[in-house]
């Protein structure tokens, strides 16, 4: 195992006065999917923006170590008024690439070549979905950030969710993913990052941080109580 | 009211007879019209989406000057037209006093404002939806303005519709600057007001059937568009 591929270093973000993270060190090592959990308003999302770079720090920094190319994907898939092809091949375009083979080849990965050539918001919720996972996917990114992608989905759409992403996983793409689903983060997760009033409670191995907490915040969180 | 329904029999024995006088003015309207509203779209469109998009100090002025632009009145347009193009004022030397030219110039002034406010309305609902997403593919300002631009394009071509309407409706700033000349710069309006004050009430009110079905036929064009819109893209 390298170091890590992003490094957060003191790193805090307020909007005016108030501080939604604050002092948060860590670092996220390549290999298997680290999951950010923590109750409602902890800072998730927004630390997922600030990892991704579409929000400045207001205090410290993120450092990037050996990372080509990244992409997001968010709770509410946010689709061009275009085909599903379109769609992903505006990202490819956006991003300096000419291979339009990966369009079809994102589209099987995701198990949507049938919807190709239909405009990409009419499709279903879990359909749209995986049309912006497709996007993200076929940009090829060495890390790839998920928030929350399944909170809006089935059961179904969710487990379509989950074996695409376990698939990218194998592949050795990074992914760093908040969620409220404990289920999930076990099936899925690496590595849990506990967050909890914008502050890190806890970062453990999935296996450990489940088995045996080491915070009380933590242990709190796992019985389902209301963390203070 | 036999008077009345004669002249529009007449009228609409004008139309059908494709009499060529008033289909010289209908063509010269649509003309200047048409010119006006591409004039405007190539200007108001960008502007209008770049507004939507980028932040900048005094954003918020402009806006105010936008808008207000928007409620200009045309004679006062037509007349600061006309101290500019007039052969004292500093376009004089061009020679486009009383042309379909100027007319142009008139009717595309007034639009501009009208086209580049309603289409920063348009993409910023827009933009609030894909900023977020656009950012996170790496699209810098310009892209975005592009590919605002073409994902509203059902809605900015209502937009255009609008535009042209108002332009083929506008009567004040042609009068001014374009002189109302038969054969040269008499458009559907201009003649409307001409041969109404005359008491030609069959040619005025001919102009009117036919101007009256090109704003039905705009405005049932923005309809479907609207429609084939959200057929397609939800």
């Amino acid at each position: 195992m390298s170091g890590p591929v992003l490094r957060a270093e003191g790193l805090g973000y307020s909007v005016g006065e108030r501080a939604l993270l604050q002092g948060l060190d860590f670092g996220i090592a390549p290999g298997a999917p680290s999951f950010v959990i923590g109750p409602n308003g902890s800072g998730k999302s927004t630390l997922l923006r600030l990892l991704h770079g579409l929000l400045a720090p207001s205090q410290g920094r993120v450092v990037q170590a050996g990372i080509g190319r990244q992409a997001m994907v968010f709770q509410k898939p946010v689709l061009l008024r275009r085909s599903v092809t379109q769609n992903i091949a505006h990202a490819l375009s956006l991003a300096g690439i000419r291979d339009a083979a990966r369009i079809p080849a994102a589209l099987e990965e995701v198990g949507l070549p049938h919807l190709a050539h239909r405009p990409a918001r009419l499709l279903s919720g879990g359909e749209q979905q995986r049309v912006a996972l497709a996007r993200a996917l076929a940009l090829h990114p060495d890390i790839l950030f998920l928030d929350e992608p399944t909170a809006s989905l089935d059961p179904a759409a969710t487990r379509a969710v989950e074996a695409i992403l376990a698939r990218a996983a194998a592949r050795g793409m990074k992914i760093v993913m908040t969620t409220h689903d404990l289920h999930q983060a076990r099936r899925l997760a690496g590595e849990i990052l506990l967050l909890h009033r914008g502050r890190l409670i806890e970062q453990a191995p999935a296996e450990t941080f489940f088995q045996s907490p080491a915070s009380a915040e933590a242990q709190a969180f796992l019985r389902g109580d209301i963390l203070e | 009211m036999q008077d009345l329904g004669a002249a529009f029999q007449q009228a609409l024995g004008l139309v059908a007879a494709g009499d060529a006088g008033l289909w010289a003015i209908i063509a010269l309207s649509l003309r200047v019209s048409l010119t006006a509203t591409l004039i405007a779209a190539c200007i108001g469109l960008p502007l209008g989406a770049l507004l939507a998009v980028a932040r900048f100090p005094g954003r918020q002025g402009l806006l105010v000057v936008l808008n207000a632009l928007m409620g200009l009145p045309p004679v006062v347009a037509g007349l600061i037209i006309y101290i500019l193009l007039s052969r004292s004022g500093p376009f004089g030397a061009l020679g486009l006093l009383f042309t379909p030219a100027a007319m142009v110039i008139a009717q595309a002034v007034l639009i501009t404002p009208i086209l580049a406010a309603l289409t920063r309305q348009v993409l910023e609902a827009m933009w609030e939806e894909y900023a977020e997403q656009l950012r996170s593919l790496g699209s810098g300002p310009g892209r975005a303005v592009r590919t605002l631009l073409w994902d509203g394009r059902f809605a900015l071509l209502t937009v255009l519709l609008a535009g042209f309407g108002r332009a083929s409706a506008e009567v004040g700033a042609v009068m001014v600057v374009g002189g109302n000349i038969e054969g040269f710069t008499r458009v559907m309006t201009t003649a409307i007001a001409l041969e109404t004050s005359k008491g030609d009430l069959p040619l005025a009110l001919g102009l009117g059937i036919v101007l009256m079905a090109i704003v039905l036929g705009v405005n049932a064009a923005a309809q479907l568009l609207r429609e084939a819109s959200a057929r397609w893209s939800g």
